[in-house]
């Protein structure tokens, strides 16, 4: 079996300890929450921290509920449990959507929220053990100095991977950071930056404490659509997530389309303002699929055929508002 | 005569694995147990010049290390072609390739200290394709083979190819790619080794070939093999990929000599790739001629087989690739050229359905494309080809009983065929494809005249019946088979049977679990030796109560005469015989009988008995997208007689399910320097249950002249058509034919787009 590198684990039952503890071991410790991105890094040796901090045992973390206008949920509360929560269900279909296509089974239970918003970004050259990165002479997210998807690039475009993070950002989620200063709250369109070695804004000393996503008004319809090649534990080739707010007389108030799995930040289709006040109808999706298909270029970070998964981009703008309008 | 064989019944041991009782390698911890890991080579062609173990040997938790040459003999499953040691002594030849050991305290111990050994490498030129591996005269793998890069070639013709094409009245000529897999047993492979005080060794292996271990071991360590003891625990799955000896069983063994310590070595799954040995990518060219009214005039095929860096089984590969192509259909003439070829990857090897795979989804699909032509129905074109029973195939196979006709028809009436074919609209389709395969096979890789399978049975006053079995269940159920037929023999109930099996020191010997040999073989063994127990059962019983022994039945643990009183238990029975003949017991086995056609090869592909199988595909095709569904399976398959049904159920389930799975993702891909592209189960993608289509299973009993009860295979036979059939229900569906695997959807997509244009 490949080992985990030895390290010491603690299991902090407040908030202002955890943080604490990211403070008093910078540089040499890592957040775990459910593990199942974390554990395989670590296997990777692509981290190596001396001290793993648990976030299991803090109960501010965890729970759904509304607040306000505001839908929050916790940052440990596990994706089963997000899939099979009735209001989200009932308020966000595409989320509850997102969150039963990650992973598997048991590693719905396991992984939470927060972990996949901080999913580390995937490239076929770094997702590897360190006996592979070695026989490939490594890549400069880690260990090495060149990229192997961008020849001669000098900046990491490994993929965000994560199917909560588009969806959430069609619903204009925001999320919460605590530090030992106190806690900032920004828009999640904020919290993505396009840098594939650490793709958000978070401090190594901040946790994510929770998500707010504003409750819809009546009109609000949501979709996702995620491409895979095999229907279960497969990460996303392809990520199409929308969201349109309709008017009592149908008219497009606002829509919103993130496109990701391409490159290190999820890309929140530009240039959309044009249709407000027009029909969600078969005209308007075909466009909206185009202008999709025209911002997106997938990367081969992901070996899956690049030119199919941008053919994909228009089919599944298409599905996704075809799911909405269910 | 008991009601055994043809029942439904439990394995003898699935409630030990479902409930996790059961003991599989790397569950075996020793006490002063140490754990070892291998160092291997991260270029694909490579010369070693210098392995320093200075710095891992200061690791505080190392015990030992290994080198090359410490172990330079050399092994390999083939005897005329071992070019295998445990640790690269020279070069190293794939990425991956094993060139250093180190035993310690913990695992972990020992995958810190592979960082510190130190290694120079001569880098030489990695031929990582098949085409530049053949040309290069220079640049040899192994040198000193005198045919360069060619692990084999063969070249073998039957009757007048060429003049038969010339007058078929429809020639279809294509070239087709079967991408390699690999066989992804859920249990990695891991040996764990004991040398004790007295010189003994004992190595138990996850292995599918315990024979062949044990006579390796004892050759490359130079011990005698009546001081070596192999066993092999539960298997977690094999299918062929735990059918060579491997660098791990050596390692530990001399680790263990070294340092007087077990040592265990568990390979991880990133290991299980390199280990691979896997099916061969092949490049085929297949010409088919058929005559006006559809009969296959010639068949002719030249192909060009990625065979990795070692041979393994490649010498039988190379022959396999067409002399398993010549029924279940009548080949007018035939000719195939085929050429296994070294290249700078993970070895290939036996994967369920060893060698005929490949071949067998090039020929359905040109047979399709040809009956296309004619304007024929692509069952009707094979049931008119049907080669029959008890005949001889062009090149020289014997074949005893043939259900294919049966199978063929089954699937028509399940899948609705007569009435849906054609009828199901654009971007829906049928397709059917045929197969043949062997059971067990004539050539026993060493050649020797002793059997190939053996059973010893003890039976004694207690009533438990213990049965001594060489053979390897690796999770078919071999062990219950060999229970079923000697509880069919001598009226026990199979559920009091022991059976010891596959562990060299206490069970006779069995050559392994490939080539579908096992139900057949060892089951011959089976029948043999409880008939020589039923006689003395039965005459002692038959004296107690003067009646002859054929008036003596016996099933499910009594025993009963012609009169209603005449009764009495097993264990009573067992009391009567062992009273008058003293202590019992009674070995079988199985002999190859000679075989094959009369020249140079024709006894590789000669098996005692083949099965047959029929597949119907119904395929549904997202043409947006490119992505296909099967939407269900209608798999017959022609075992002879289904000892357990269940079980024979099971091995068609499993073999579609692992043949949708090349068809629709696997594919064992490399980059240019030789490095596989994701050697993961997240990369390498095996489908889930949710991926896996509907199913029928569909069993046909020919009931073979020769086979235990009549029964042929079941294991690997109804691989074969999935994929062809999946490929011709797609060209149902839409109009283009993959002629390539996997079939991606983004491929499918492309070709839909380019029909369009
Ligand atoms: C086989 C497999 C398949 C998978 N498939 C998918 C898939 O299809 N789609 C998908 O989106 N994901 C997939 N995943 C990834 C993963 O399971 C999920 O993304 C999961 O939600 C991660 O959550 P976690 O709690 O396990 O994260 P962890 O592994 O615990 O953490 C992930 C990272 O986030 C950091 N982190 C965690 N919580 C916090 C916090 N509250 N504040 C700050 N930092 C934090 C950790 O330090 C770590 O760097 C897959 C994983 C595996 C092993
Ligand atoms: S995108 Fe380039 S730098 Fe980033 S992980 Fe992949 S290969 Fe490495």
């Amino acid at each position: 079996m490949l080992t985990l590198p030895p390290f010491e684990y603690h299991a902090p039952m407040e908030l202002a300890d955890a943080l604490a503890l990211l403070q008093k071991h910078a540089g040499k410790v890592k957040l775990i929450a459910g593990g199942t991105d974390l554990v395989p890094n670590m296997k990777h040796r692509l981290f190596m921290p001396e001290h793993v901090v648990g976030l299991k045992q803090i109960s501010e973390l965890n729970g759904v509920r509304g607040e306000g206008g505001f839908l929050v949920i916790g940052a440990m509360t596990s994706i089963a449990d997000l899939a099979r929560n009735p209001r989200v269900a009932l308020l966000f279909p595409s989320l509850a959507r997102a969150a039963t296509a990650i992973a598997g089974p048991q590693l719905r239970e396991m992984g939470t929220l927060g972990g996949n918003l901080c999913l580390d970004t995937r490239c076929v050259y770094y997702n590897q053990t360190h006996f592979w990165r070695k026989a490939l002479g490594y890549c400069l997210k880690k260990d090495g100095t060149v990229c192997h998807v961008v020849k001669g690039g000098q900046k990491c475009v490994a993929a965000a991977s994560n199917d909560t993070a588009p969806v959430l950002l069609t619903l204009g989620a925001s999320v919460e950071l605590a530090s030992p200063n106190g806690r900032r709250a920004i828009p999640l369109e904020e919290f993505y930056v396009a840098d594939g070695v650490a793709n958000t804004v978070i401090e190594p000393n901040e946790i994510l404490t929770k998500v707010r996503v504003p409750i819809p008004r009546a009109g609000l319809v949501t979709g996702y659509q995620k491409l895979r090649i095999r229907a279960a534990i497969d990460y996303p080739s392809l990520c199409v997530a929308v969201a349109a707010q309709q008017q009592a007389d149908g008219k497009l108030e606002w829509v919103r389309m993130v496109i990701s799995a391409l490159g290190s930040k999820p890309h929140t289709v530009k240039r959309l303002e044009g249709f407000q006040g027009r029909a969600l109808d078969a005209a308007t999706i075909a466009e909206l699929g185009q202008a999709a298909h025209r911002q997106c270029h997938p990367l081969t970070n992901i070996n899956v055929e690049t030119g199919w998964r941008r053919e994909m981009i228009p089919v599944f703008v298409r599905r996704a508002f075809a799911e909405a309008m269910k | 005569m008991s009601g055994v064989v043809g029942r439904r019944l439990r394995k003898l041991d699935s409630l030990k694995k479902a409930t996790g009782e059961a003991v599989y390698a790397d569950d075996i911890s020793l006490p002063r147990m140490l754990h070892a890991k291998i160092l291997r080579s991260p270029h694909a062609h490579a010369r070693i010049k210098k392995v320093d173990f200075a710095r891992a040997l200061k690791h505080p938790g190392v015990m030992g290390v290994l080198e090359g040459k410490e172990l330079p003999g050399k092994y390999g499953i083939i005897p005329w072609t071992q070019d295998e040691t445990a640790l690269a002594v020279n070069k190293a030849l794939f990425i991956g390739d094993e060139v250093a050991a180190v035993a310690a305290v913990d695992e972990l111990a020992a995958q810190e200290a592979l960082e510190l050994i130190d290694v120079e490498y001569e880098v030489l030129p990695a031929l990582v394709e098949p085409e530049a591996a053949l040309a290069d005269k220079a640049n040899v793998l192994h040198e000193g083979n005198k045919h360069g890069n060619v692990t084999k070639h063969v070249d073998l013709t039957f009757g007048d190819v060429e003049a038969a094409l010339a007058k078929s009245a429809a020639v279809v000529e294509e070239n087709f790619f079967y991408a390699g897999s690999t066989h992804t047993p859920i249990e990695p492979h891991c040996a764990v080794a004991q040398y004790d005080g007295e010189g003994n060794l004992t190595v138990w292996s996850s292995t599918q070939i315990p024979h062949y271990v044990h006579r390796e071991l004892s050759k490359v360590l130079g011990i005698a093999p009546a001081r070596v003891r192999v066993i092999q625990p539960f298997l977690g799955g094999a299918f062929g990929g735990k059918s060579d000896p491997f660098s791990l069983e050596f390692v530990v063994a001399k680790l263990a000599m070294k340092l007087g310590r077990p040592v265990k070595c568990l390979f991880t799954r990133e290991e299980v790739f390199w280990a691979h040995r896997g099916r061969h990518p092949m490049k085929m060219r297949f010409k088919v001629g058929l005559s006006k009214e559809g009969a296959i005039e010639a068949v002719d095929s030249k192909i060009l087989i990625d065979g990795g860096a070692y041979s393994s089984f490649g010498l039988v590969t190379a022959y396999y690739s067409g002399q398993l192509l010549t029924g279940p259909y009548q080949f007018g003439t035939y000719h195939f050229d085929s050429t296994r070829v070294f290249t700078n990857k993970p070895p290939c090897g036996p994967k369920r359905g060893h060698g005929s795979v490949q071949p067998r989804f090039a020929f359905e699909v040109a047979l399709d494309m040809a009956a296309e032509k004619l304007g024929l129905d692509p069952i009707e074109v094979r049931r008119r080809n049907f080669i029959g029973q008890n005949v001889k195939t062009v090149n020289g196979q014997q074949i005893t009983s043939n259900g294919f006709l049966q199978a063929l028809e089954a699937v028509e009436k399940a899948s609705g065929w007569k009435e849906r074919k054609g009828k199901l609209g654009y971007g829906k389709g049928l397709g059917v494809a045929g197969s043949m395969y062997i059971s067990g096979t004539a050539y026993p890789i060493y050649p020797n005249d002793m059997p190939q399978s053996g059973i010893q049975v003890k039976l004694d006053r207690s009533g438990k019946v213990t049965i001594f079995s060489g053979a390897s269940d690796i999770g078919q159920g071999t062990n219950s088979q060999v229970a079923y037929l000697i509880a069919e023999e001598i009226g026990c109930d199979p559920r009091d049977c022991t059976v010891v099996a596959a562990d060299t020191d206490l069970t006779p010997v069995d050559l392994g679990a490939y080539s579908s040999r096992g139900t057949f073989m060892v089951g011959i063994a089976c029948v043999e030796a409880g008939q020589k127990l039923w006689a003395l059962l039965s005459q002692a019983v038959g004296e107690k109560w003067g009646v002859s022994t054929e008036q003596v039945d016996a099933s499910w643990g009594t025993f009963r005469g012609p009169q209603v009183d005449q009764q009495m238990s097993f264990r009573d029975a067992v009391q009567l015989t062992e009273a008058k003949f003293g202590t019992l017991g009674a070995t079988g086995s199985y002999r190859t009988e000679k075989l094959g056609g009369d020249y140079r090869g024709g006894t590789i592909g000669a098996s005692p008995a083949y099965s047959f199988t029929a597949h119907v595909a119904e395929v549904h095709v997202d043409v947006e997208t490119g992505q296909w569904k099967v939407q269900r399976i209608w798999a017959a398959h022609d075992c002879g007689k289904a000892i357990n049904p269940t079980l024979v159920e099971g091995q068609i389930e499993g073999s579609v399910y692992m043949g949708f799975g090349e068809a629709a993702m696997e594919e064992m891909t490399y980059y240019p320097s030789g490095l596989h592209k994701g050697p993961s189960l997240l990369d390498y993608r095996i489908p889930t249950s949710v991926d896996t289509p509907e199913l029928s299973a569909m069993i046909i009993e020919s009931v073979d002249p020769k086979g235990p009860h009549g029964a042929k295979e079941a294991g690997e036979g109804p691989l074969h058509p999935v994929i062809p059939a999946i490929s011709n229900a797609i060209y149902d569906a839409v109009g283009v034919r993959f002629t390539e695997l996997p079939f991606y959807p983004g491929q499918l997509f492309k070709m839909l787009k380019e029909k369009k244009a």
